[in-house]
Parts: structure tokens; sequence; C-alpha cells
């Protein structure tokens, strides 16, 4: 498993670029795996999805699917689609620090 | 072809709710994991998207043998919408939406979805008896055409 530095610190990822320990991340990593990722600037919105991300990750387990996100999260999907355009739930959960979601809706 | 997939066309043919799904979520997917995706509907996969009929898909019941159930048990009248109804329910479980729900939400991720020009003729179909969410009614070559340089899935 490669490791990456963000914001100065070293942090272990899978083969895809998600962290293999949610806990090293911190708030201020996330810009800089969301430039890597082709999103300059963070916004409210964005911050908004990213922090659901990682609480449903810490409350159930595991991140939710784009569905899921959009129901809960109060982004609807269009709007997700507009945030994060190659694939919401994916993107955010790279952003967030937290393993991909694994689902199918 | 080598690499991730970047782009898929995926053709909805049938009009059975089980013929129905498998291509939605692979739609639904493809965008989910960044994927382009375009979906066109022919024959009886219209009915997914025509505004009289997307309400009302069936599952079959009749010769098939995937419900594990005598053709004539499934012949007995009232059986399609029991089937139906029952798988509703289970997939209402897992929170996978209802066909219309679920193409109105595809369209929301940017996938293109399109009707079959041919299949439209055959039924005598126009724009106005499709659903919203449609971004046109198209010939097989424009389809040809849009798929260029992805995958094309049949289903």
């Amino acid at each position: 498993m490669p490791d990456v530095s963000y914001d100065g610190q070293t942090v272990s990822v899978n083969d895809e670029g998600f962290f293999t320990d949610p806990s090293q991340w911190t708030e201020d990593m996330a810009p800089q795996i969301a430039k890597a990722e082709g999103i300059d600037h963070l916004t409210d919105r964005h911050w908004q999805v990213i922090r659901f991300m990682r609480h449903e990750y810490q409350a159930k387990g595991t991140g939710p699917s784009v569905r899921a996100l959009a129901k809960t999260s109060g982004v609807p999907v269009k709007e997700l689609y507009q945030l994060f355009p190659k694939g919401p739930a994916k993107l955010a959960a790279k952003i967030a620090g937290i393993p991909k979601p694994r689902g199918c809706i | 072809m080598s690499g991730p997939i970047e782009k898929v066309s995926i053709i909805v043919s049938k009009g059975s709710l089980e013929g129905i799904y498998p291509g939605l979520i692979m739609a639904n997917g493809a965008r989910a994991e960044g994927i382009e995706a375009n979906v066109f509907f022919t024959f009886f996969g219209l009915d997914a998207i025509s505004r009289k009929r997307h309400e009302h898909i069936k599952v079959a019941s009749v010769g098939n043998p995937g419900l594990h159930m005598a053709t004539i048990i499934g012949a007995l009248p009232g059986m399609p919408g029991l089937m139906t109804a029952y798988m509703e329910r289970k997939m209402g479980k897992l929170d996978i939406p209802p066909i219309p729900e679920f193409i109105e939400m595809i369209a929301d991720t940017g996938a293109g979805l399109y009707g079959c020009q041919a299949s439209c003729d055959l039924f005598g179909l126009t724009k106005d008896d499709l659903i919203d969410q449609v971004t046109g009614i198209i010939t097989v070559g424009e389809f040809y055409a849009l798929s260029a340089g992805g995958q094309i899935i049949f289903t």
C-alpha cells in the first residue's frame, strides 16, 4: 500500500487512493485531496457533504451510496453531481478520508 | 481498449420490471463511478419512459423460469400484479427506487435518456408521450454516433 503526503503528514492509501486508516485524516487535508481530483475550491456545500460522509462512516462503519447521500445529507442528486462531477459518493469519500462505499444504487 | 471504462451506452429493450431494472442499475452505477452514460429505450423498453405506462411496469409471470414457479400458476388472473407488488416491496426495503423515481434520478446524474425513433413510429409515440427527462428521440445510427468511444451494453 503506497504512502502519500497531505498537509505535511504521511498517510497510507490503497491502490485507488482511498485512506486505509480514516483516523489519519484531518480537515486541512481535504482541499489538497480535492485539488488532486480536479476540484479546485471546496465551497460550504462541498463541506456539508464531506462532513456528512465522515459522520455516516463513524456512525455506520461505511460511507453512504449516492442515493442514501442525497436522501439524508440534504443535498439533492443533481447538485451532488455538480459539486463532485466524477461520482459524488466515491469522490466525497476520498476527500473525506474514508473508504470507498460499496453499494449498487 | 484498455484502462478504466470512461463511457457506456445502455440499451433497454424489454418492458418487464426485471427486464428494465438491470439497465437502470448499470446506468446509475456508471454515473456513480464517474462514467459517462446514455440510456436508449427501444421496443417495450419505451414503457419505462412512457408517461402512460411508466408507473405500471409489471413482472413477467408467465413462462419466466426465474420465478421458480409453475407457469400455470403464473397465468392465473392477478398474478402479475401480485408478483410485482411482492418484488416492489422487497426492493423498497433495500431502498431501490421505483422505476419512475429511478429514471428521474438517473437523469439528474447527467445521463442522457433517449427513445428509439423506429419503436416510437411503431407504437405511434411522439416526444409528448414520453416523460420530461427524455433528451430526445433518435435513430439507431444516431445512437451509434452517440456511443462512439464507449462501450455498448444491451439489456
